[in-house]
Parts: structure tokens; sequence; C-alpha cells
């Protein structure tokens, strides 16, 4: 099913004339209006009038998370204060959020694009959405909200925790549509196992999981434990927050929305860009935000672009899974990571010393975060409850920075892999970017 | 009497308290009294030697983690209701809090020595005088 035919289903040469037409508003908007973006275009000797077709987006400057941070909080925005109607924030690379804007318009944007996501998964008013993705800063719970509502769908705001609760609702509120993480998916499945409760035999049909990746082996576990079609969606805050792609039945790929955000595969060492069809990281401009216009946005997403008219009849370019970062971020439970920030707030623990490890793993279905960090003879203390209490004080210090809870692990000195030297900081044991 | 006692940092899984133990054997030095304190990942094991500075250098060599730490070394009547009335009920009662306690293995004939670790070292130690008033 299609939400926006006359969009989706574009002609290649209509997209581009209006791609084309939306960019160069686009740029000469952030041009007159947003100093950084004014700056970074005379830098590079452009004007927007640089741009005559879609092949002059690769002469635009790039802009990265690190921009969002030295323009904390909200120095790229391009409205005025009084126009932005809505903040949502995800985690940035050190100690302070990246923060982004919305106006009245961009969340009727937001709200259609998922629209278009919700019902790609062939969902409709007749439908019950049991929306378990966070509500709050995190852009996932709102977003699906807002698309669900405009479709006209039932909305159970569930939001995440409390998964007893959650079950229960699914069973007596007949719910048909699942949105939440994939792992979270798979927790359910398994809490409901505990209950007594098959979630197979619930009336649960559809899931869109997506803010955090997964593998093609996940997917097929997900739809074998809860009986039910499984989607991938994609998305970052920066960009809007989900509602960028989305898989359709076919599952072949993510269809981006390409009449409302532009994408490019560029080589991630060198940045230029590369043909649709070979792997590259995304760069992805946005071309109708008013808050928050995004130009060439290095999502550090490593993917490849297929162009093909999909079988569902859209004509948009499909995105493949992405398999890896370029950098070192970690999505755990929805969340960004970088091992630099957990560095930042160890460091900030008196006497710790910056021998640490970072463990992800998803033995119990749940991602798991484990700090491992080594015992110095500086905060030893010979009774229990002071190494206890340094543990607790390195959690809750992990908590304030990253939103989330982490394992705190002591270990005795030098128990920690050095390579060469180098001490390996990461060990991913989630396979999230397996076989896809 | 204040001893020196050792208080090693352990992880809490197979073959760590066997590797300090070989340390210590390597390094010529027996042990006096011994014991262990434990999580679900780690554990300290607290340990009286003969030889409290070659220990701690040959612990430290090895890469774990010691720290010396003040006790008590303290001899009590070998009988039945002994230790509560001459070391646990005094300290109480003077509000010295005890951390932690257990046994020596080296002992005289007819006595039980025990080793505690205190928050309050020189309170304690005049209770103890006054209690037992041999020199503890």
């Amino acid at each position: 099913m299609i939400w926006d035919r006359k969009h989706e289903t574009m002609s290649r040469s209509d997209l581009e004339a209006l791609q084309l037409e939306r960019l160069k508003t686009q740029a000469t908007n952030v041009y007159e209006v947003v100093p950084f973006y004014r700056q970074r275009f005379m830098e590079q000797g452009i004007t927007p009038q640089t741009i005559r077709s879609l092949a002059d987006l690769a002469k635009l400057p790039f802009t990265t998370k690190r921009d969002f941070r030295d323009n904390y909080p909200l120095g790229l925005a391009a409205v005025p204060k009084e126009r932005i109607v809505r903040i949502h924030a995800s985690s940035g690379t050190t100690g302070k959020p990246t923060v982004v804007a919305y106006t009245a318009g961009d969340i009727d944007t937001w709200s259609e694009v998922m629209a278009r996501t919700i019902t790609a998964g062939g969902v409709t008013r007749h439908d019950v959405v049991h929306n378990a993705y966070g509500y709050g800063l995190f852009t996932g719970g709102l977003g699906f909200h807002y698309g669900a509502e405009r479709i006209g769908a039932t909305v159970i705001p569930v939001s995440g925790g409390v998964t007893k609760r959650q079950i229960m609702l699914i069973q007596d509120l007949g719910s048909t549509v699942l949105c939440c993480t994939p792992s979270y998916a798979l927790y359910l499945a398994e809490a409901a196992q505990e209950m007594g409760v098959d979630l197979r035999e619930t009336a649960l049909r559809v899931g869109i999981f997506g803010a955090e990746p997964w593998s093609e082996r996940m997917r097929q576990e997900i739809e074998a434990k809860l009986g039910l079609k499984a989607l991938d969606i994609y998305g970052l805050s920066e960009i809007i927050g989900p509602g960028v792609s989305v898989e359709c039945g076919y599952q072949c790929g993510l269809h981006i929305f390409e009449d409302h955000f532009l994408p490019e595969i560029v080589d991630p060492g060198t940045g230029e860009p590369l043909p649709w069809g070979q792997r590259g990281e995304l760069v992805l401009t946005t071309l109708t935000k008013e808050a928050l216009p995004v130009i060439r946005y290095r999502t550090g997403d490593i993917t490849s672009l297929n162009a093909e008219t999909c079988a569902c009849g859209r004509t948009m370019v499909r995105m493949a899974k992405p398999s890896g970062r370029t950098d070192d971020m970690l999505i755990v439970r929805g969340i960004n990571v970088f091992p630099s920030q957990i560095e930042t707030v160890l460091l900030q623990v008196e006497g710790v010393q910056p021998h640490y490890q970072i463990i992800v793993d998803r033995q119990h279905t749940l991602d798991d975060l484990e700090v491992w960090v080594e015992v110095s003879e500086e905060v030893f203390a010979d009774e229990i409850r002071g190494l206890e209490a340094l543990e607790h004080r390195i959690r809750n210090e992990l908590h304030n920075a990253l939103g989330i809870t982490a394992r705190v692990r002591l270990v005795e000195p030098r128990s920690i892999q050095r390579s060469e030297g180098k001490a390996k900081r990461v060990v991913d044991r989630r396979e999230a970017f397996g076989s896809s | 009497m204040r001893v020196t006692q050792i208080s090693v940092f352990l992880e809490n899984r197979p073959g760590r308290l066997a590797h300090l133990l070989q340390v210590l054997a390597e390094a010529k030095v027996n042990l006096r009294a011994l014991s262990l304190a434990d999580t679900a990942d780690f554990g300290i094991a607290r340990i009286i030697v003969t030889d409290t500075a070659a220990a701690m250098a040959a612990i430290r060599h090895a890469g774990l983690t010691a720290a010396p730490t003040e006790v008590l070394r303290v001899e009590v009547p070998d009988e039945p209701g002994a230790l509560e009335n001459t070391i646990v009920v005094p300290l109480a009662q003077a509000g010295v809090n005890i951390e932690y306690l257990y046994a020596h293995s080296e002992r005289p004939l007819d006595k039980a020595e025990v080793v505690l670790k205190v928050d309050k070292l020189d309170k304690a130690e005049q209770v103890l005088i006054g209690e037992l008033g041999n020199g503890a």
C-alpha cells in the first residue's frame, strides 16, 4: 500500500526536477539565513547560484555531527525561535547532546513521511498500533505517534518499559502493529513466553523496527517468534528522525523519501561521490526542512543505493540495510554511544585510569552494555562497600552522560586485552551488522 | 597489637586466588592468616604474612592491585563466649564498629587469635588493652 502515490511513484525525471528546484531553494535559504552555511559556502568559493543541476550537489560542503556540536544548541537553525514548535535531542560524541528543532511545517512533513512509512507496512486506519518506541527527547516515540495518527490508526502510546503491562495491552487491545527497536521485539517475545503468552497467537501482524542495526538473521528470528512481518526503518534526528526510509512488504531495501531527503553515496575516506550501486557512506541533504535544514550530512552509515523501480510500484531509491559505520559509534538500545563519551566519564571519576573496555552483547535479547574498568591502587579500597560505591558512582555518571544503564565491572589490572600496546576498547558481540 | 594486613583485589573467577598464592610462594612468603570477601564479580583477599614488604613487592610485580591496611591482632581465651565478652561487646559499647574479623592461624596454647579491622583504631586499642589486660 502507498500513502502518497503522487510522490512515491513519481517518474525519475519529474522527481529530479522537483529535487533540483527544492535544492536551489534550500541552498539559497541556508546561505542567506545561517551564518555557518554562508561561511562554508564562501570557503568553497560557491554561492547558491552554483547549483544548476543535481550533479552540482557535490560542490556543496559537508555537514557533520561535529558541526552540530560546535553550534550547540541551535546555531544551525534557519528560523527565529518563535517559529520553533518542538525540540528533540540525541546523544553527541561528548558531553552535550545533538539538539534538533522543528517548525509546525516540519512536524507536518514528518507526519507525512511517517504516514508513508507506516503505510508501507500495509497499515491502515483499521489497525491498532502498539508504539513502544521511547517518548521524549528521542525522536522514535513521537515520530511514530504522529505518523500513525495521520493515517487514522488507533495509537497505543505505551513508550518503553513495564514489559508485562505491554504484553497485557497487546492482548487486550488487539494490537496489530508493533513499533519498537528490534532487540525490544525479541525481549517482548521472551517475556511473553515466561508469562505463558504466545505472541504468535495475538493479532500482531506487522512490526516496524529500527533505531539500531540488526541482521537478516535477527529478522528471521523476530518473524518466527512474534508471528509477524518485520520491516526495517531508517532515520536520524539530524535529518528528521524516523521516516527517512523504510522497507515495503517486499523487504528488498529501504525506500528513501527522495522528494524530502536527497541521498548520495560518498567514499568515506575522500568524500568523493560514488556511483549509486557502490558501497559507501550515505550522505543526506534535506530538501524541505524549515527549522533545521541540513546540507550534505555525513550519516556515518555504510550502504549502497538501488534506483530500480520496486515491485511495490515505488520509484523512490532503495538503500541496502546499513552494513557498518564509518566511525566507532555504537547503537545500544536505540541510543548512540561513542567510546569517547565513556572515556570522558571514566576520567572524571577520581583515580580511574583510562584502562577500560566496552562490551556490547545481545545475549539476553536486549542489548547489554558492560563497561570493564581496571582497578588501580588509587581507587582500590580494602572494603567491599568502597568498591561497590565506586561501581555505583561510575554507573551513575555513565547514566547521567549517556542516558543508558551500563553494567560496570571492576577487573584486575592488565586483564583488558591490549594489542600492540593499544587497548581494544570495544567488543561488540551482537552480530548486528551480520548477514544482511 | 597492630599489624599490617595486605588486601588484594581479585576477580571472582577460577584461578585468581591460585595465582596470588603462587606469587607468594615464589617470593618465599608464608601466610599467617587469610580471609576472603566476595561479590558476584570480584573479591578481596586479605592476608597477613611473615614478610609484608617482600609480599607487597611480589604482588605488585605480578601486576595485582594491593593495599596495606592497619588492623589489630588480638588474643582471646579459647573458650565459649570469649570473643563476645572480650572483644565484640566492649567495642560496641565504646562505639567502635568492626568492619570485619577473621581468625589468625598462628596461636599459643589455650588461646585463639583474631584479626579485626575497625573504624577507630586507637580507641579500639585502648578498649581492648583495658579489657584483656594483656597488651593487645
